[in-house]
């Protein structure tokens, strides 16, 4: 250590310097972890700021270290409870987003789609988009203007959406892009027991015999759960995969069941029909807690493994071993995500495995029972507090006339005042299209990636006579708004999130926002101000969001008026419902049996499986799938910017098998009724010979969602992005795969901040040992 | 071996390649990885296999053997240090050496550049950054009894033998247990259930 007061190595335990420490932070102190007061100085001076990852719905605990200069350097991993220092790729890179060059800075604007956007005054853009929005609605009325919020919003600011729309905007069409995600689990978990959420937390995980995963890459898609997983593993659990691929979790499964996607509700009737016929149900759990049981139990008659082995494309002797070891187990769990949801059946596929978890007891026990894996940060969060079309605060209906009494006393409007229920966010591209919706704020979403066929989204909002975009990043989306608002990135605001285990936790503010950028909240409720609703929006940040959201929780099941930001900064989390400031939360539901339906029962649901949308003829004979990879996030606005994630996984590819005498990397045209577009070859043995796999986070013309079909689950409205028809074709030549366009307004690609010193050179020298690959 | 060291639990990999980007924000090779990623067995399977330094004991560890600038120190808890970099001439000697593909040059610094255990962290009890966040555990920082109490029943080894050479490594390597399982009931191939041929 040199003799500069500073040079300290961070490893070091220095007591803390209180003026190290930024607002809001002092005395925190980690759930079971280090204090973060031991972990104040190093050699630059930092500050560790405990907070989450902006990703995916684990919500990993981590540091941001934060310079004297209070600037985000890099991330330290956090020892806490939901990850215990773990973090996958995307998290160990997030903080580089913060400061990143691509940072929107200053409003942009254009007064029609010819002119080219440019940087104006926040009173340009405000005033702008207030008098669209007035020249609209005078025009075409109220709901001829549409908002559509985002599931990494904070909480707080989804609530506010939901607010600004309806009282602000005064406009029935808003909703978020949540949709897109678990709303089929959402769905069928209100069906069935009255209450929107997992049933059991990540860590009962460990304690399971047997561990369903039922269309979850959780390897991809949730990595830091696969310590769970592995924990269950070594301690002799039976693991099942049901997925079309050989995933990395589905690789070391007990059983991994390669059905055909599309096929699922015929899959888990048909474990149930063999559950029923070896006597495996649970028939004292059933008649003590739950309806409709005989006509389930009458509705799985009609799916023998005979018959499901020949709709899924699975040996029938599969069947009898998922229905042996889920049922036998002593303890087991069944844990399903976006493959089983993204379905125009998703709501009836997971309620077949609700059937099965009921049917066999395995219910509201340590170890046994349900959970849905969210896909976005705050997709269970969003929901909660009236983002979605139908919803309002702590779930509410907004159909149910007591209900918009009680909101619209909190709100202080008239009950007329408040408008009816809208449509969802594919519904509101169609309407779009139709010229019915003719104005649009997004806010912090990206459809143009990730709704499912592209050129219909791109069309909706063509038609647009206006549309503004709240971003960080220039999205595709935003590229093609007539007013894009520069707002704070997750670092720079506080706020609560709500993860997969409906644990809230609570985000730290690590640094200040450039100047020019605005919180999302501020946006709203200037807007708001210029509508004529700013005594409505006195919001001075987050924390005040928050008291009013907890107040407009109490009471119903969704209830968070027992959380406040100091609990949630002494633990590491709460899960709701929390009625009272001394309530604990309520990790696990159902423990006595008891559902919040009034008669407190499962409500066990008929499903009857029917083939996907897109019909297959000779001309589409295969299966055209699409996911995620680990490297990337949703939409891939955030992560296609950061040089070590591009860098792992540069673009998209086409997974076949290689019964299709394609060589590795050849161009592979895929081709179904929405278009074609040409992609590398992975040929891989680990993917159903009548399956193709795409992953979706690119734009066109490298973008599977232009190929995906945009129907829809009747009741949840999520598009059926994991099915649809296609035929796959030798492309002429390599020039015709394309490269994934540069983000729009990208500035440095892709060698941005991969380092805080120069990469390796490209070409390490040769021979054994160099290690180029990395 | 070492008492607390790192293990490599292929069975859980899941080739995420966190390990890959945590060793990016390790304070010793800001912004290079030392780590690279296997893919054994690609086209017929996921699998994937981290490789880090192993730490090489015995006789010495090889890079630091051939080193002709005795750059590649060895620390007394076992440690095969990156090269010093007032030594070190950038010859590549380590990287020809090493049997498990580890060190790298810098071409534009003529240096060599190799993981070292994230000495600034190990040296004050953490883990190393890669250990640290490997969201499976395939990569563990402990001791062989912890990571034993963690995953009965597992074997370790740590002693590699490639063509005539033996070489002992204090980075062991985790041999899969042969645990004690629920057993999935009823076993395959199922024929019949309750006299009913299924396959019909
Ligand atoms: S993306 Fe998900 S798994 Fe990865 S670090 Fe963030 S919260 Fe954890
Ligand atoms: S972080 Fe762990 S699971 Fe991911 S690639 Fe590295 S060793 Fe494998």
């Amino acid at each position: 250590m040199t003799a500069d007061p500073h040079a300290v190595d961070r490893r070091t335990l220095l007591p803390l310097d209180p003026s190290l420490t930024p607002p809001g932070t002092g005395g925190f102190r980690d759930a079971g972890g280090i204090p973060a007061d031991r972990w104040h100085a190093d050699q630059h001076g930092e500050t560790l700021v405990p907070t989450h990852c902006c990703f995916c719905g684990v919500q990993c605990g981590m540091y941001l270290r934060v310079d004297r200069g209070g600037k985000v350097f890099g991330v330290e991993p956090r020892n806490h409870d939901i990850n215990r220092m773990r973090l996958c790729p995307k998290g160990v890179n997030a903080y580089q987003q913060v400061n990143h060059p691509d940072r929107l800075t200053a409003p942009l604007m254009r007064r029609s789609r010819d002119e080219e956007l440019r940087e104006v005054s926040w009173d340009e853009a405000l005033d702008f988009t207030v008098s669209e929005i007035r020249r609209i609605q005078e025009a075409h009325g109220n709901d001829a203007f549409g908002v559509l919020g985002g599931a990494s919003l904070f909480t707080e600011k989804s609530y506010l959406v939901g607010k600004f729309a309806r009282v602000a905007v005064r406009t029935r069409h808003v909703d978020y892009n949540g949709r897109l995600c678990m709303v089929s689990a959402a769905g069928a978990n209100k069906l069935a027991f009255n209450i929107d959420r997992a049933g059991n937390p990540f860590a009962d995980i460990l304690l399971t015999d047997c561990l369903l995963l039922a269309g979850a890459n959780v390897g991809e898609c949730f990595p830091v759960l696969t310590q769970y997983v592995w924990g269950a593993r070594d301690r002799g659990a039976t693991l099942i995969v049901v997925d079309p691929r050989e995933t990395a979790v589905a690789r070391t499964a007990d059983i991994h069941v390669a059905l055909k996607s599309g096929t699922d509700s015929a899959f888990f009737n048909s474990v149930l029909n063999v559950v029923i016929e070896e006597g495996l149900t649970d028939e004292d759990f059933l008649a003590a807690h739950a309806t409709g049981w005989e006509e389930v139990k009458a509705n799985a008659a009609h799916y023998p493994p005979s018959r499901a082995a020949e709709i899924c494309g699975i040996p029938a002797e599969q069947i009898v071993q998922v229905a042996r070891a889920f049922a036998r187990a002593p303890k087991a769990m069944a844990f399903h995500a976006r493959g089983i949801e993204h379905h125009t059946q998703g709501v009836e596929n997971c309620l077949t495995v609700i059937n099965l978890c009921t049917a066999t007891g395995h219910l509201g026990k340590p170890g046994a029972g349900y959970g849905t894996l969210t896909g976005q940060g705050n997709g269970q969060g969003g929901r909660e507090h009236g983002q979605k079309a139908d919803l309002l605060p702590g779930g509410r209906s907004i159909l149910n006339e007591e209900h918009r009494r009680q909101i619209c006393e909190i709100w202080g409007i008239e009950e007329s005042e408040l408008p009816a229920a809208g449509t969802s966010m594919m519904e509101m591209v169609w309407q779009m299209q139709r010229r019915e919706i003719r104005g649009l704020i997004g806010i912090c979403n990206n459809p143009f990636v990730s709704l499912p066929n592209y050129s219909v989204v791109k069309d909706g909002y063509d038609s647009t006579e206006f549309h503004a975009q709240f971003d960080f990043f220039l999205s595709e989306t935003a590229a093609n708004a007539h007013v894009v608002f520069p707002v704070t990135i997750w670092a720079e605001d506080e706020g609560v999130m709500a993860n997969a285990e409906a644990r809230v936790v609570k985000h730290n503010k690590a640094q200040e926002p450039p100047a020019g950028v605005r919180t999302d909240t501020w946006v709203m409720c200037e807007l708001a101000r210029r509508l004529g609703a700013g005594d409505k929006f006195a919001f001075g940040g987050s924390r005040d969001v928050f008291e009013e959201l907890r107040r407009a929780s109490a009471g119903t099941i969704i209830d968070y008026s027992g959380i406040t930001y100091e609990r949630l900064e002494e633990t590491g989390g709460i899960v709701w419902p929390c009625p009272s400031t001394d309530h604990p939360g309520t990790p696990r539901l159902f423990e006595d049996g008891t559902t919040y339906h009034t008669d407190g029962k499962v409500h066990m649901q008929v499903v009857e499986w029917h083939p996907p949308a897109d019909p297959y003829d000779e001309e589409h004979p295969m299966t055209l799938t699409t996911g995620r990879t680990v490297a990337h996030f949703l939409s891939g606005n955030q992560t296609r910017r950061l040089g070590a994630l591009v860098e792992q996984t540069p673009r998209p590819w086409a997974e076949v098998h290689p019964s299709h005498g394609f060589r590795n990397g050849e161009p592979v045209r895929v081709v179904t009724r929405r278009g074609s577009e040409v992609f590398p070859a992975l040929v891989t043995e680990a993917i159903r010979p009548d399956t193709v796999f795409i992953p979706y986070h690119w734009p066109v013309p490298t973008a599977a969602n232009a190929l995906t079909i945009d129907a829809l689950d009747p009741r949840s409205k999520i598009p059926e992005y994991k099915v649809c028809a296609c035929r796959i074709e030798h492309a002429e030549s390599i020039d015709e795969v394309p490269a994934p366009p540069v983000a729009p307004g990208h500035v440095a690609y892709p060698e941005t901040q991969v380092s805080r010193t120069d990469p390796l050179p490209p070409t390490a020298p040769q021979g054994r040992g160099t290690s180029e690959r990395s | 071996m070492m008492g607390r060291t790192m293990f490599i639990d292929p069975g859980r990999c899941i080739g995420c390649q966190a390990c890959v980007s945590a060793c990016r924000e390790c304070d010793s090779h800001r912004g290079k990885s030392m780590i690279h990623l296997d893919y054994p067995d690609e086209g017929h399977s996921v699998a994937s296999l981290p490789t880090v330094c192993m730490h090489c004991e015995d006789p010495v560890a090889p890079c630091a053997e051939v080193c002709p600038a005795d750059a590649i120190l060895v620390t007394a808890d076992g440690v095969v240090q990156e090269a010093d970099t007032t030594r070190c001439i950038g010859c590549a000697n380590c990287v020809n050496a090493c049997p498990f593909g580890v060190p790298k040059i810098d071409l534009q610094a003529k240096l060599q550049l190799k993981c070292n255990l994230c000495y600034d962290r190990t040296a004050y009890g953490l883990a190393p950054m890669c250990a640290t966040v490997c969201p499976t555990g395939a990569l563990y920082y402990g001791t062989v009894e912890e990571l034993q109490a963690e995953r009965p029943g597992v074997q370790v080894a740590d002693t590699f033998v490639f063509g005539e050479s033996e070489v002992r490594t204090g980075v062991a390597m985790v041999v899969p247990a042969e645990r004690v399982r629920w057993p999935v009931p009823g076993g395959l191939p199922v024929v019949e259930i309750n006299g009913k041929d299924v396959r019909r």
